[in-house]
């Protein structure tokens, strides 16, 4: 456990000691607001919730996420420091779920900072509060599970370029298949349950339902059971990755 | 302490490693020679578990690297080949990162601090940006992350590499300090460096190991020819 908490300390220090960390969530709450004032239409809408807001994270986690981790591995790799610490005694398990905790517990920092937002709402109106949080843990979940293939896909790879563009497009697909645009190509000539289950594979469905206040384990199981999947992926690309 | 039986490294068609044996005791410097691309850092890296080989076994204090890895690497303090460090940090942040995966406390790391920056003359830098170092002291900061917790074993990869001769001179004393207790391998390029600090010299060449003896002994069975011109022969006719 001490271990665990020392590679996350180690993680997350590494991130705000290079200008990453703040550009990064200098841009991500920039995005975030102009998308929920102009394309959100936050104002005009005239509700006292924050749909709009929420409703563009999985978009903004698709082009930022994959910036937070792409460094996770592929720089380990680059630098040789791969071999340190894998001479350390931690098994590969704890090395992983300590970085992705890390980058985890960024985004969790970069949500908090959206507080004015949360203000801006609760001065404007009586908005469900309760809705609201569950936005915000769901949003957390959301980000865990694009943070665990980015992670992941790190691994692949010693160039952090080639990290950033596979994990952003893999993110993308992973979205992509609960809009109805890709739903109806497949409607056309899929099996219904083939449909379904391309659908709830998607990120944005789970996440829709948990901002519209249907609150659902299912649904953060989804999440969960996606970051275990990538990051036990990620734990065998490592171990792969080191042979060669 | 150390024991290889028979190992061999393969990747692909490429046999790194071909079915190497040796052993190293407590208190023995064993040098590793050998040109470019003979398998040295290959074994080094079997040793400590970073890799596994394709067959053979290799055992530290009579635990197997491969079934016991966690226990093994408890036992070996590691300078990986280049000296890879994070950048971003300081020695003394990177230090603490290694002592406290290491298990130890935050007093253990106090004392262990002390007596490993002074041992590895690293005090004037210890709170600067790797990144900003120059070679010798980063090859510096990656000796004392393998000192840190004062192990029974410790493996160097090219430990003088990129040191001016004083440092150089420093560290070769170094090693023969640490060498009366510890088990030791380092692998060099520099014949002198054989001279000055092993015990035992193994030389190997394509993945095969051709000798194995001490120093004085080499020299002798070759006509006092020096180590240069031994290692030349030895290398190039097999």
């Amino acid at each position: 456990m001490n271990v665990l908490l020392n590679i996350v300390k180690r993680e997350l220090a590494s991130y705000f000691s290079t200008p990453l960390a703040y550009v990064f969530i200098v841009i991500f709450l920039t995005l975030i607001g102009s998308f929920t004032f102009y394309l959100g239409n936050f104002f005009v809408r005239g509700q006292a919730d924050l749909n709009s807001f929420f409703a563009f994270h999985p978009w903004v986690y698709i082009l930022l996420i994959p910036a937070v981790t792409m460094r996770l591995w592929a720089e380990e790799r680059k630098s040789g420091t791969i071999e340190l610490l894998m001479t350390l005694p931690l098994t590969t398990t704890q090395s992983v779920i300590g970085k992705f905790f890390a980058a985890w517990i960024f985004i969790f920092i970069a949500l908090i900072l959206t507080f004015p937002i949360w203000i801006t709402v609760n001065y404007l109106g009586q908005p469900d509060n309760g809705v609201i949080l569950a936005g915000y843990v769901g949003s957390l979940f959301m980000s865990g599970a694009y943070l665990s293939i980015g992670s992941c896909i790190s691994a692949i790879t010693k160039n952090q370029v080639i990290a950033f563009v596979v994990a952003a497009t893999v993110c993308f697909i992973f979205t992509m298949t609960g809009v109805d645009i890709v739903l109806n190509f497949f409607k056309v000539w899929a099996p219904e349950f083939l449909v379904s289950t391309i659908s709830s594979m998607s990120f944005l469905t789970h996440f829709e339902s948990i901002t519209k206040g249907v609150i659902e384990i299912r649904d953060f199981l989804f999440y969960l059971s996606v970051i275990v999947f990538w990051l036990f992926l990620n734990v065998v690309v490592v171990e792969f990755k080191k042979f060669n | 302490m150390i024991s290889i039986s028979n190992i061999t490294k393969k990747f692909d068609d490429f046999t790194a490693v071909d079915n190497l044996s040796m052993a190293v005791k407590s208190g023995e410097v064993l040098g590793f020679l050998g040109p470019n691309g003979a398998g040295k850092s290959t074994t080094m890296k079997m040793i400590t578990g970073f890799i596994k080989p394709t067959e053979g076994t290799i055992k530290v204090k009579g635990m197997n690297v491969e079934t016991n890895p966690i226990e093994c690497k408890k036992l070996i303090g590691y300078l990986p080949e280049g000296a890879p460090l994070y950048g971003d940090m300081t020695p003394m942040n990177m230090l603490k990162f290694v002592a406290y995966t290491r298990g130890m406390n935050l007093q253990e790391f106090k004392t262990a601090l002390d007596i490993v920056v002074i041992k590895t003359e690293i005090t004037d830098v210890i709170n600067q940006p790797i990144d900003t170092l120059s070679k010798g002291y980063k090859r510096r900061v990656g000796l004392a992350q393998a000192l840190i917790h004062d192990p029974e074993i410790l493996i160097l990869d090219e430990p003088t590499d990129g040191l001016d001769p004083n440092q150089k001179h420093h560290v070769r004393n170094l090693i023969n300090e640490m060498g009366k207790e510890k088990a030791i391998i380092i692998s060099t390029h520099i014949l002198e460096e054989v001279d000055a600090v092993c015990s035992r010299a193994c030389i190997i060449a394509k993945g095969k190991k051709i000798i194995d003896s001490n120093p004085k002994e080499l020299k002798k069975s070759f006509k006092n020819k020096n180590l240069d011109s031994i290692f030349r022969e030895i290398t190039l006719n097999k």
